[in-house]
Order: C-alpha cells, then structure tokens, then sequence
C-alpha cells in the first residue's frame, strides 16, 4: 500500500487500532472507506496520540485562477492539489495517510480562502473516529476563513463513529459579507449494525464576525436522549447538513420546504440556507441531500 | 422577605399567561410520527429535548438573567434556531412572555427590549430579562425554562394520546435531576463567553418543526 505524505514530513508512525468488530466495507457504496491503517512500521506512537496539523492556503493568482501558496499537512491527513473540473478553481482532496482520529490525537485543519479565490476541499474516503490505546478523547477541528468575493466548496466524505470512539469535532467558519459557501457535513453513527462511539460535533458559522449558525450534536453513549424522538429518532444513524452561504440570500431569502419526512431545506435567519436531514445510513442520506437541488449559479 | 421563591413559581407556572399552553415543543409531530406513543417514549423525546434546546434555551434565559445585552443574545438565539418555524414560535412566544413580563414586573430592561423587538424577542431571553426583573437569578431563570421545556410536551402529549396525566407527571419527575443538571450547566455557561454558549440541537426537532407548519389542522400552533 503505498503512503501519501505531507511535504517531507516524517511519517508519526503508530501501531494498528485495535480490531473492530463489524466490517468498514460494509458502509454505504457511494462512502469509500479507506483507513489507510498503521502503514508505517511499528513506532510506538507518542503516549498522548498524534499531533497533526494541516494549513492550506488559496489565494487569487492575478490571471483569474487560484494559486496554492500554503498546502502543507502532517500525520494522518495528506492534503493534495487535484485536478479541477473548473480551471477557475483550485481543488484540493485530503488524502488519509493513516487511521485517525483515534483516542488521544488533535487534529487541525486550517484553510484560508483569501479574497477573490476558489477553493473545493474534498476528501479520498470516509474518515472514521476509532478509540485508541490512549485514554481519553480525540479532537478534530477545522478553521475555515473565507474573504471577500471568495468562494469555498468544503465536501468531506462523512465522518464515521466507531463503536468506542470519543471525538470532539469543531467546524469554525468566518465569512466576509460577499464570501460565498457551500459547507456538507456527514455524520455516521456506527459502522453496519454497529453502536456508535461518543460524538460531539460542533458547526459554528459566522458573517463578518457575526453569527449565522451554531449547532451542537452529541450522540452515543453518554449523549442522554440521543436516540430518542426529538434528537434522531429510531432507525436513523446518519445525520447531515448541506450550508449554502451567499450574500444574495440577504435580499431574496430562500424558500422553506420538507424533502420527505426526515429532511427539510431552510433559510436562516441571515443571508444562509441549511439542509437538514436524518436517515437510516449514509447512502440515503447522501440521497437525501443531494436531492435538495441546491444548485447555485457559482 | 424577598418574596423570590414564590417569584419564581409565579414565573414556570404553566397558568401563567405567556401563551405556552398552545404550543406541544414538537410532540405533535412525534405523536403523528409514532415516534411519541407511550409514557416511555414520551420520556425520551422529553430527555432528548431537555438535553438539546432544553439546555440552549436555559443558557440564554441564564445570560439575559445574568444581564448580558439581550439584543446580541436574541442574535445569538437566531444562529441556534435554523427553522424558520421554530424562529416564529420563539418570537411570538416571546411577545407574550413580554406582555404579561411587563405587567407583572415592570422595569425599563424589559421596556427597552421590547421597543428594540416589537414583533418579539426569542423567548428564553424575555423570560431571563423577567426573572432578572422579577429579582430571581440567572439559575431560577435557566430552570424555569428548563422545566418549561419538557413540561410542555408533556401536558400536550396528555391531550394528543389521552395519556394519564398521571403517567405524564411522572415523565417529568423521573427528569428532574437531569432538569436540575441542565440548569447548572446552562448557568456555568452563561458566565463564560457569550461565542460558548450552548449551541446543542435536535435536527428532528428542526425538521418536524417545518412539516407541522405546514399542517392544515393542528392541534397546537407549534
């Protein structure tokens, strides 16, 4: 199995997680699920789990196209320059270089879109909190800026809760008034017919330094009422939101509406829309998302 | 004598007149749904509210007690409330938590929110400003409004299942200690900084709210 690694950055190699018991394969066909798992040789890894920080940086190049000045990552993510369909815009996929995040690690991926540049942010594979031989939580946080006149596509595969994981997630979002944003987060509670592990993820999005959006999910063990009527209901372990920021929204809000009984498209009270939904796996809640029809003219 | 015990049961009583009673906090939906069909599912949706917008909306009643500027928490209560329905809901709940605030406790914080707000503020706010009015604190406020928030649900689900009431009353009791726990947390909350307050959300709550908006006949207005 080859390895994808950041520039130069020596591998933090650590010992496979330990066996889980349902198959990861066995996720919905539009996930792939790559835990590219303890590909280095046995170092032991650090007691306190890996310290991993990912910077990226797009910037306008003058000519119309987005430049790159700043990719770099380290550990278990690979963030790589992909080929774009738009010439226009820079892509850029992580790439998981190693199973993360297990118990113990902090994670950090920080993204600047200066003004004027386009960036989409994609990823190779699902990524899938798993618990670790360190004690304790592990964090993933994202800081995404977005300045003025710029546009940001940020579509991760979803994130996957093992059974025994502990993940914190923080997604901090600031906007210039005319940043425009398409945001999808994804999560998967449990692997196929599998408990999910602790989640707790946090979107907080904020316009010129106000805020847009701030939402809190917690699930798993030790989230009271998790899976009851009100928060996810039975049969439903994948939950995920589409976030379509554009300051034309400010004039001509969007209009409210349900895409079946589990899912409904709302405007927000500033110049925003969210996509909510709930379904039995992450196949149909892809579905169920991409079946919003939120196109946008950019 | 401050009188602030009796205050405060003036303020969670479910007769007092803020028009709560017309409102089922999403348990017409569930209902519908199936999701709410028993005292023991009942419970779990109440659990699953108390510990989601149960505890947001006692973080906010917490600050605006506390008297941090209502008007960046109704901002704040906004961001936290991505339905439009449950938007309307909040503000209109909280124009009549206004209009019997005023009369009951007057004083110029509540005057001037309701100027800045005439079509309403969210409610959780006007309830915190209330009980800072009524001279209650912060954590007299966030458990007025924790309570509220499964109580609710709970007197609709009598009228929408014919459960016992006796049965429902016991939903709420067997909650209390967690009622109690949300209402210290949303407190500890309410010091620290206003971008960290509770943001905790309940995406069937914001989905099934938008469906029962759309209702042609309901029962209860949200």
């Amino acid at each position: 199995m080859t390895t994808v690694l950041g520039a130069g950055t020596p591998a933090p190699a650590r010992p496979a997680p330990p066996p889980m018991p349902a198959p990861a394969a066995a996720v919905a066909p539009r996930v792939a699920v790559t835990p590219v798992a303890a590909v280095a040789p046995a170092a032991a890894a650090g007691p306190a789990g890996v310290r991993a920080h990912v910077r990226i940086t797009a910037a306008s190049d003058g000519r119309g196209g987005t430049a790159l000045p700043l990719l770099s990552g380290e550990g278990p993510f690979a963030p790589r320059r992909t080929r774009s369909a738009d010439p226009a815009r820079a892509r850029v996929t992580l790439v998981g270089a190693m199973s993360a995040p297990l118990g113990g690690d902090r994670l950090t991926v920080e993204t600047r879109v200066e003004a004027g540049a386009a960036l989409r942010l994609d990823s190779s594979a699902a990524m899938i909190a798993l618990p670790g031989r360190v004690p304790g939580h592990a964090e993933y946080g994202v800081r995404l800026t977005v300045g003025e006149d710029a546009y940001a596509h940020w579509l991760p595969e979803p994130l996957i809760s093992a059974r025994g994981s502990d993940l914190r997630q923080h997604l901090v979002v600031d906007l210039a008034p005319t940043a425009r944003l398409v945001l999808r987060d994804e999560q998967v509670l449990g692997r196929t017919g599998e408990e999910p592990g602790r989640l707790s993820t946090r979107l907080t999005v904020r316009v010129a330094g106000r805020p847009l959006l701030d939402q809190q999910l917690d699930y798993g063990p030790g989230a009271p009422g998790w899976d009851g009527g009100a928060v996810l209901g039975a049969g439903h372990r994948a939950v995920g939101q589409l976030l379509v920021v554009d300051p034309a929204f400010a004039e001509r809000p969007a209009e409210p509406r349900m895409l079946g009984e589990t899912a409904a498209v709302t405007p927000l009270a500033g110049q925003g829309l969210l996509v909510t939904a709930v379904a039995p796996d992450a196949l149909q809640l892809r579905r169920l998302l991409d079946q919003s029809h939120i196109f946008t003219s950019w | 004598m401050s009188g602030a015990a009796a205050a405060l049961l003036v303020l969670a009583d479910g007769r007092f007149p803020a028009g709560g009673h017309a409102h089922s906090g999403g348990a017409e939906a569930a209902v519908k749904a199936g999701r709410v069909k028993d005292a023991a599912s009942l419970g779990a949706f109440c659990r699953g509210r108390l510990h989601t917008a149960g505890l947001t909306a006692a973080a906010l009643a917490a600050a605006a007690a506390a008297g941090h500027d209502p008007l960046a928490l109704d901002e704040a209560a906004d961001a936290r409330t991505p339905s439009p329905a449950l938007r309307r809901t909040a503000r209109k709940l909280g124009r009549q938590m206004m209009r019997a605030a005023r009369a009951t406790w007057p004083c110029p914080e509540l005057d001037a929110l309701a100027a800045a707000r005439p079509r309403g503020a969210h409610q959780p706010i006007v309830l915190g400003l209330a009980a800072r009015s009524a001279g209650l604190t912060p954590l007299d406020a966030a458990h007025a409004c924790a309570y509220e928030n499964i109580s609710g649900p709970a007197t609709a689900a009598v009228r929408l299942l014919s459960l016992d009431p006796f049965d429902a009353t016991a939903v709420l009791a067997r909650l209390a200690p967690e009622a109690d726990d949300v209402a210290r947390r949303a407190v500890e909350a309410a010091e620290g900084d206003l971008a960290d307050l509770p943001a905790a959300s309940a995406p069937l709550l914001d989905i099934t709210a938008e469906a029962h908006a759309t209702w042609p006949v309901r029962l209860f207005a949200s």
